[in-house]
């Protein structure tokens, strides 16, 4: 069965590209598919008949306890039959109907073969999961037929109504499986079936919703609507889906679940209901059908009722009169899906009032719809009768009042039957001489029926015949004589189906017999035949009967108001808890961590019963820093104020570090604090100086509060925590690790390289995102800009000049020029490349000489932070912070040329670099056969150096560092260079200077 | 064992540099988000450091005779160090771009949401053309008679726009 569904994927992945090249005749070549799944199951027909059930069986996910698992036992191989059976016949009618050059035929073929195969796989699933998973899946590629002319709203919304309907009762069916299962304790539906559980509140809840997936599938009542709306798919696919297949699928599930499940209560009452209602409606709704299709459509919904109810009610003899009925229905009402087909084919239209003489000038279609509308209304000698009189029987035979009640119930709608069922063929065919003069046709009375768009068609004559080759009737013609053949061996199926009908729990098994003769129901037929026939006669009055019945709701349009509600109710909610306020969304945040974190700390934990004062008494001038430079910062009114402020508590942080045993961490948090610093001044030199006064100062106080509150519980945090550790520190051998495999003393960057080195990996890789989204934020069209060498610096532009000069009076009037400043300091020595690219009053010789100066010796110290962090503070980090920290002091003292004098790279390639080292070294590792991102030490002899140490995560501290100087070279490169750029091009005015004296705080 | 005894001035600390960080963090001007952001950070890794212990010596090996400070609360809050300045950089540049675009550099509630609940409260669909927009009395079995397949026979334009032909 698995090397079948594998074929109907690949079938229906290659459908497209075969259709491409082949045209309609590919569906020739995908006919194959299904007919190798029917063949398949023909092969197993006596081995099925006589009890056995191949099972296959494929581990899924083990550890869910989820398996392929299949299983072909009668009622799966009478569904492949059926289902592969009309498959074949469908597509291979595909290739004669539609014109070789309609649009989208590929997509179409590949859909239908998918659907064909979830199909397959749903009746031969023996998994609850797995069922569930084809049952989704026919709803999808139904989905996609349905809207195959996805250029028309209404076939859009016609299959987003039967997406929404039949997936609404596919997830209630999710719970009902999930139910079952878990009460069953067991996945496989053979076990389920065989041990079923017991009745209890939860089985029968579950019962209740699988039914309700199976009837909202199966178009039962009040889900009906969605299967004449279908109507809007391809004839063909009317002819699977909605005879055969999907709406079959219903069916199966009730069927396969009724031996099991049938005596509950709620199951009688759900299907009866549903299955008696729908019977009715559906053929009262059918006579006044003017569209064949329709009428069929809604012939089908009544139909199916009858089917449900058969198959549904429990007793092997009407088991046996329903999978007949499947059957028959299936080969009767797929026929006559590809006759209207046929029929629109040939007359371009499918409108009742407008067709004449269609039999006359197509006989052999019209003698194929007829021996499929005797099927259907239950003809002797055709299967339909067989089947419906078996029904007959069964309900006969049962003796109770809810049995005659149901057998009223049936013989009417098999009248509706007879009725509908002749008017569709006198519809189709007949020479009707009311068409030739269309003033007398159309009832005058017949609005409500007829749509303000068919009133609106201007073309009310007799549509005009052509003839369509007889290869498209030929697999109607199939199914309509299997139709007759099957009934002329009644006991086969008896054979065939009997054993399947013997699993139910109760009641005699019946006999399939072709002439019943002088029986009560034999009588209750005729009388059904010529009541169903009076029906006909008296169509006209009918319809006009029906026309001025008062009309109930339609379903339709209560499922619309129902979306509609849905979707204001969605809104509503939307509105109500999307605010779009990040303060409000912050704030939400915050308090349920306050309340989540803080009642667990006041009710189950105690304070600990010992605390320190400080570690060393140097803790606390620190901490009295960190606490007012914290405090101060928020009460700051001027951004440059609160910037310092933020730094001088960031290296009082360093100083908390240093003292807390954590030299590495110190060296960093000063480094990163001065980078922070100048980042912020960067920015801030762009933004008006004082924040914007808030207009709701009221909510200061609620901040405020929120912020003493978050604080105390995170402080409650730090005093439970420590204690809270029960085992021993996984850090506790990390100083043995360190050195034994690391080859390193500084535990802490041997952990950043080496032990926890995955973490790093991620960390940079944020790093890189990071540095990545600054500069996309500034340069928005690129990744990056131009690196600005001195040589290109244009003549006379003075960077960072635009301001008034203060010290002009001080200076030779000949100095202000680039030119000459470079002619006179040619002979000069100069400190930076780029100093003569500034405004003479920007630049400082002191701290040009400086920068000379320090320049190289902060790179030499950040390479030596790099080779010596392996055994002393240090490491990549720091490093990457000290070579950016020295580039940053290129930039300040000569600005952006100056920077792409030190730095002539792009930060992308080192930033790239960096985490192809990093990761790189993992692999590298790997690759030798080690776990990833081991390192290892190579020792070797030196010639003057002696003794040489190299450890390989070095290398991944160097892909670090290039990392770090990439983000700071970012750093510089766009929120520097760049803003200077636009200020000096002058597309980027900075602010409005502010002239209203405002004070600070 | 680790001494699990907290350090009540590092606890202090902490509290007060949460209730700044959260005071500032629900400000709308990007720029006192940012400085929230980095005062939170810092709290934060504050905290990781009294979770991690008492401060013992530094922690390399062979330096000193004392117990080792935890290396893994070190290692975790050295990382958090830099992806802070990553972030604050980032939000900096945020906070640039918004000035760029709308001479300010405050969070602003959001349009979309904004005009969602405008349509929540007078019930208008939210969704232009939905399956549920059009309710004009006519029913989807109605209209599928109106499509016809694309066949040999029959008409030549086979898909019909919307609306009366």
């Amino acid at each position: 069965m698995l090397v079948l569904l594998t074929l109907h994927l690949v079938a229906a992945l290659v459908a497209p590209g075969l259709i491409g090249r082949l045209g309609r005749r590919g569906f020739l070549v995908l006919a194959a598919v299904p007919a190798s799944a029917a063949v398949w199951a023909l092969t197993w027909t006596s081995r099925v008949q006589h009890g056995q059930t191949p099972v296959e069986r494929v581990q899924w996910v083990p550890s869910l306890g989820l398996e392929l698992t299949f299983r072909l036992d009668t009622l799966s191989w009478f569904m492949t039959l059926v289902v592969a059976g009309v498959g074949t016949l469908v597509l291979l009618y595909c290739a004669a109907y539609f014109s070789a050059g309609a649009a989208g035929l590929g997509r179409f073929g590949g859909v239908f073969v998918g659907f064909a195969g979830a199909m397959l796989g749903l009746v031969t699933a023996d998994d609850l999961v797995l069922l569930f998973v084809f049952w989704e899946l026919t709803t999808v590629t139904s989905y996609l037929l349905i809207g195959h002319y996805s250029e028309r709203k209404s076939s859009r919304r016609a299959a987003m109504q039967a997406i929404v309907v039949t997936t609404a009762g596919g997830l209630a069916m999710l719970v009902g499986l999930l139910l079952l299962g878990h009460e069953a304790g067991t996945w496989r539906v053979s076990e389920l079936i065989a041990h079923p559980p017991a009745a209890g509140p939860v089985v029968v809840t579950a019962v209740a919703l699988v039914l309700l997936g199976a009837l909202t599938k199966s178009a039962m009542i009040p889900f009906h609507f969605w299967l004449p709306a279908a109507m809007a798919a391809p004839t063909p696919v009317s002819a699977y889906l909605h005879a055969a297949a999907m709406v079959k699928a219903g069916v199966y599930l009730v069927a396969r679940f009724a031996p099991a499940f049938s005596p509950l209560p709620v199951w009688q009452a759900m299907v009866l209901a549903a299955g008696g209602g729908t019977l009715l409606l559906g053929g009262y709704r059918a006579l006044r059908q003017h569209d064949l299709k329709l009428v069929l459509a809604f012939g089908t919904v009544s139909q199916l009722g009858l089917i449900i109810l058969l198959v549904g009610l429990g007793t092997r003899a009407a088991a046996l009169a329903g999978l007949a009925m499947l059957g028959a229905h299936a080969m009767f009402k797929a026929a006559l899906f590809l006759v209207v087909g046929v029929v629109d084919a040939a007359t371009g239209t499918r409108d009742l009032r407008r067709l004449s003489g269609v039999g006359r000038e197509l006989p052999v279609t019209a003698a194929v719809g007829a021996l499929a509308v005797a099927s259907m209304i239950g003809l002797p000698p055709f299967a339909g009768f067989v089947a419906k009189e078996a029904g007959l029987e069964a309900l006969a035979h049962g003796g109770t009042l809810r049995d005659t009640a149901l057998l009223v119930v049936v013989a009417v709608g098999s009248v509706l039957t007879v009725a509908y069922g002749a008017r569709f063929w006198w519809g189709a065919f007949a020479t009707k001489p009311a068409v030739l003069a269309p003033a007398e046709t159309v009832h005058p009375d017949g609005a409500a029926t007829s749509t303000p768009l068919a009133d609106a068609d201007p073309d009310e004559r007799p549509a005009a015949i052509t003839h369509p080759s007889l290869w498209l009737v030929a697999p109607a013609g199939v199914l309509a004589l299997l139709g007759l053949g099957v009934a002329l061996l009644p006991t086969l199926g008896e054979d065939l189906l009997g054993p399947y009908a013997q699993t139910y729990p109760t009641g005699a098994l019946s006999h399939l017999v072709l002439l019943p003769g002088v029986t009560p129901t034999g009588l209750l037929t005729l009388v059904v035949l010529v009541c169903g026939f009076g029906l006909f006669a008296a169509r006209a009055t009918v319809e006009r009967w029906q026309a001025a019945a008062p009309h109930p709701v339609s379903a339709d349009h209560v499922y619309r108001r129902g979306m509609r509600r849905l979707d204001d109710l969605a809104a509503d909610v939307t509105a109500l808890v999307q605010r779009g306020s990040l303060p409000n969304y912050l704030a939400i945040i915050l308090v349920t961590f306050v309340v989540a974190v803080g009642i667990p700390l006041l009710t189950s934990t105690s304070l600990p019963t010992r605390v320190r004062a400080f570690d060393e008494p140097g803790q606390v001038a620190f901490a009295v820093i960190v606490a007012a430079s914290a405090v101060l910062v928020a009460r700051a009114r001027r951004r440059l104020k609160a910037a310092i402020l933020l730094g001088v508590g960031g290296y009082a942080i360093a100083g908390l570090f240093l003292l807390g045993g954590a030299p590495d961490l110190a060296l960093t948090q000063v480094l990163v604090e001065t980078v922070t610093l100048v980042v912020f001044v960067l920015v801030m030199r762009r933004l008006p100086p004082y924040f914007s006064v808030r207009p709701l100062v009221a909510s200061r106080w609620l901040r405020l509060a929120l912020g003493v509150a978050a604080g105390l519980v995170v402080a409650g945090v730090a005093l439970v925590a420590p204690a809270a550790r029960v085992a021993v520190p996984i850090a506790s051998g990390f100083a043995h690790e360190a050195v034994t495999w690391g080859g390193g003393t500084n535990v802490v960057n041997v952990t950043l390289v080496d032990i926890r080195a995955w973490d790093t990996v991620g960390e940079i890789s944020v790093l890189l995102v990071a540095a990545t989204g600054i500069a996309s934020l500034v340069f928005v069209h690129r990744r990056t800009g131009a690196i600005f060498r001195e040589r290109e610096a244009p003549e006379g532009r003075a960077v960072w000049g635009g301001d008034d000069d203060p010290t002009a009076s001080l200076r030779r009037p000949s100095d202000t020029t680039t030119a000459q400043v470079r002619a006179t300091t040619a002979r000069d020595r100069l400190w930076l490349r780029a100093g003569r690219t500034l405004a003479p009053y920007r630049r400082s010789v002191i701290f040009e000489v400086v920068v000379r100066l320090v320049f190289r010796t902060m790179i030499v110290y950040s390479v030596y932070l790099l080779f010596s962090g392996h055994n002393a503070p240090g490491g990549g980090f720091a490093a990457g912070l000290v070579t950016g920290i020295a580039l940053t002091v290129r930039y300040l003292a000569g600005g952006r040329y100056e920077l792409g004098e030190a730095a002539p790279v792009q930060p992308g390639a080192l930033l790239g670099a960096g985490l192809f080292l990093a990761a790189g070294t993992g692999i590298a590792g790997m690759l030798a056969g080690r776990p990833v991102l081991t390192s290892w030490v190579l020792t070797w002899h030196a010639p003057v150096l002696g003794e040489v140490h190299l450890v390989t995560s070095l290398f991944f501290d160097v892909g670090v560092y290039l990392v770090v100087v990439g983000l700071v070279l970012d750093i510089l490169r766009t929120l520097g260079a760049e803003l200077d750029r636009r200020a000096e091009v002058g597309v980027d005015p900075p602010f409005e200077k502010v002239t209203s004296g405002r004070s600070d705080d | 064992m680790t001494d699990t005894a907290p350090n009540l001035t590092l606890v202090v600390v902490i509290a007060v540099l949460v209730a700044a960080g959260v005071y500032l963090l629900l400000e709308r001007s990007l720029s006192r988000i940012v400085l929230g952001i980095v005062l939170l950070g810092n709290a934060v890794n504050l905290l990781l450091l009294v979770a991690g212990g008492a401060a013992g010596s530094a922690p390399i090996v062979g330096t000193s005779d004392q117990p080792m400070s935890d290396p893994l609360a070190q290692a975790m809050v050295l990382t958090a160090i830099v992806i802070t300045l990553g972030l604050t950089a980032f939000v900096l540049a945020l906070s640039y771009r918004s000035w760029q675009l709308h001479r300010h550099d405050e969070v602003q509630d959001d349009v979309e949401d904004r005009r969602i609940a405008r349509l929540a409260a007078r019930d208008a669909p939210s969704v232009a053309g939905s399956d549920v927009d059009s309710d004009d009395g006519v029913d989807l079995d109605d209209e599928a008679r109106e499509t016809h397949d694309e066949t040999d026979e029959g008409r030549p334009a086979p898909v019909h726009g919307e609306g009366p032909r």
